[in-house]
């Protein structure tokens, strides 16, 4: 499967957009994990607005910019959203209301918890009605999603944008699912060749299982960092790729998926 | 715009729910039209009624399989077992080789339940128990992983979560995998169990009857929860031969559809018009015009505002033309696991010629303006269209026709 990428954005702790991005994995700029800032969506109304969490402000941030960056309509592309844990932050609160005999389950904090409400409140910020698919895949939700968004793209021939994120988990849950830092990356990919992308990504699927390919970059101290947000955040597993197209050239990259890999070959255009 | 698609195999398929484990139990439960719903009573939690499957309590896991082991995991593991699916998968693995079999799974919750009983365990320091296994019981991948790990098969997994359009939308996606070359064939389905945070959640907003569901009736009160399983095979029309005895069911797959409402989080577009769009994809892709249409299993969760926007919906592309109904009085509202369930009693429909008629209807809701069932009809059926809706305005329309 060939696509282009035609957009692409990154909002993580000390990766405030991607040019700042393109700079540390290009060795430029030194990482230093400073919380990013999660604006709240100026598209929703405010009542909606008020309701967004961290990681829906998290996700709409990436898909708006990714958009952006790729010069096209928000309410024209298909939608792949992917996630390792979704909202943890609502999940843990309603749990622990439930096992609270007093306590009640918000309305809102309960339709919050589905896994596609930052893809819902996306498509109501961007008037979308094109369609959306929301996948978790544990520690392998970067590859599998990208895998399935390529797919998409490829058969639908359509323009698909992808938003992976994580965030940190919170206690008690994260004694069983540690998950550190925010990241969130957008990808705009597109079964055409587009003027102005960075790369083009020829993708297969692998059924033998693989390790991620290791982040290596210019200066080992980032290198070491970098590497441990990947094996923290689910989300940050995109580095690898993110790294290859800042660095240019050819790479060929593997993203491991449970029992098997995708396969990513990055060419610059 | 949806790409026409080339009809994929549906070539064996089953479901597990409230009336009952596979194809031969839920056809006798349709034809006599008994409900699988009782007064809940689940977790101290009695509000309603809800729709419970027979014997999941109890159901083990294989002991290598045991870190899985959680209610939702239980039931999908049930339904590898009932009508022979589990056995015909295999035959397809030693044709396509384990590699090129892919898992598709929907879920909404998946083992949510397991963390609940966690944490109401936890320890005065908040120390959750030693023995909870997030990774294999309540993240959502663990549905896809545990159906690949019972199966033993090697190509891409992935659990979809879109609410109520969970496996309506597995459907799609598996359909990606194979169109795109990736897998030979996949394995889609779905499952949602009954736990605190469904049944309590749905309360908090005020959508549960305090009586069995009545979708269409003209004094719907709300949804009742119901829990269930569903597998099917999904191939490539030019796959493979297959022969032997049907494992469940068997359809084709002619077309899907997908939209989003952009609307809002918990309240359908009031006229329906994300839905529409999702109906007129599939048709689109489906390669069809309305009237090939002659069943359409409705989401219709007996909701006020979901029944009246879907009736709004079909009415505006289908008129009052097409039998529709809602099979939610029989299984409750499975959640993530309606599309693969009610894929299940589409294929029935079709092969069986017969539609079943909405439960529970005193008279429908005079202002529907669609041919709504509330009586079964025998007549032959070639297409059936299966709507699912879901929160956060995902909706998702598949169409079945017979099995090659």
């Amino acid at each position: 499967m060939r696509v282009w990428i035609s957009g692409l954005a990154v909002l993580a702790d000390g990766m405030a957009g991607w040019e700042p991005a393109r700079a540390i994995l290009r060795g430029e700029a030194a990482w230093q994990p400073t919380p990013c800032a999660l604006p709240p969506p100026a598209t929703l109304a405010p009542n909606e607005r008020r309701r967004t969490s961290p990681i829906v402000r998290l996700a709409m941030t990436v898909a708006g910019e990714a958009c952006a960056a790729a010069g096209c309509d928000p309410a024209k592309v298909h939608n792949v959203f992917g996630s390792s844990n979704g909202d943890g932050m609502v999940v843990n609160t309603i749990l622990q209301a439930l096992a609270d005999p007093t306590a009640g389950v918000s309305p809102t904090q309960f339709h919050n918890s589905v896994h596609n409400a930052a893809a819902g409140y996306w498509t109501i910020g961007s008037q979308s009605h094109q369609p959306v698919a929301c996948f978790g895949g544990y520690d392998w939700s970067w590859g599998f999603s990208l895998l399935q968004a390529a797919a998409e793209a490829v058969v639908e021939e359509k323009t698909v944008l992808l938003c992976v994120y994580d965030m940190t988990m919170p206690q008690p849950l994260a004694q069983k699912r540690p998950t550190q830092g925010t990241f969130g990356v957008g990808l705009v990919l597109s079964p055409h060749p587009v003027p102005h992308a960075p790369a083009v990504l020829d993708m297969e699927y692998g059924p033998e299982g693989a390790a991620d390919t290791a982040l290596t970059l210019p200066d080992a101290q980032t290198t070491a960092a970098l590497r441990a947000l990947c094996h923290d955040n689910p989300a940050a597993r995109c580095l690898p790729l993110l790294a290859a197209i800042a660095q240019g050239g050819m790479h060929e990259i593997r993203v491991a998926g449970d029992v098997g890999h995708v396969a990513i070959k990055v060419t610059p255009c | 715009m949806t790409a026409a698609m080339t009809a994929l195999h549906v070539t064996a398929g089953t479901g597990i729910s409230a009336i009952g484990l596979g194809v031969a139990q839920t056809l006798a439960a349709l034809r006599d039209r008994r409900t699988g719903l009782e007064r809940c009573d689940f977790a101290g939690i009695t509000h309603g009624y809800a729709g419970s499957v027979a014997g999941v309590q109890t159901h083990a896991l294989p002991p290598a399989l045991a870190a899985y082991d959680c209610r939702n995991n239980r039931l999908i593991d049930m339904a590898l077992r009932t009508d022979g699916v589990a056995d015909a998968i295999m035959s397809a693995r030693a044709h396509y080789g384990a590699g090129r079999i892919g898992v598709v799974m929907g879920t909404s919750t998946s083992g949510v339940l397991a963390s609940e009983d966690a944490f109401c365990a936890m320890d005065a320091q908040g120390r959750l128990p030693a023995h909870f296994d997030y990774e294999h019981t309540q993240d959502l991948f663990s549905l896809a992983r545990y159906v690949r790990a019972a199966l033993d098969l090697g190509g891409p997994a992935l659990c979809v979560s879109m609410a109520c359009a969970s496996s309506s939308r597995a459907f799609m996606d598996a359909a990606y995998l194979i169109r795109a070359g990736l897998c030979d064939a996949v394995v889609v389905g779905g499952a949602d169990s009954l736990c605190r945070m469904t049944l309590r959640g749905f309360a908090a907003l005020e959508l549960v009857s305090a009586q069995p569901c009545r979708p269409c009736d003209a004094s719907r009160d709300g949804i009742s929860i119901g829990e269930a399983a569903g597998i099917v095979l999904l191939e490539r029309a030019d796959g493979r031969a297959v022969s032997g005895p049907p494992a469940g069911f068997r359809a084709a797959v002619l077309g899907y559809g997908a939209s989003s409402d952009g609307h809002h989080m918990s309240t359908p577009h009031p006229h329906g018009a994300g839905a529409v769009l999702a109906m007129q994809r599939a048709l689109q892709s489906a390669r069809l015009p309305v009237d090939a249409i002659d069943y359409i299993n409705l989401h219709g969760t007996g909701t006020r505002a979901n029944d009246a926007m879907e009736d709004k919906a079909v009415g505006t592309l289908f008129g009052a033309q097409v039998p529709c109904s809602s099979t939610k009085g029989w299984t409750g509202h499975t959640l993530g696991a309606c599309g693969v369930l009610e894929a299940m009693i589409c294929a029935l429909a079709i092969e069986h010629g017969f539609m079943p008629g909405c439960l529970g209807v005193d008279e429908v809701d005079p202002a529907f303006r669609t041919d709504v069932l509330t009586g079964n009809v025998t007549r032959p059926v070639h297409h059936v269209m299966s709507n699912a809706f879901g929160f956060g305005g995902a909706n998702c329309s598949l169409i079945f026709g017979k099995a090659a």
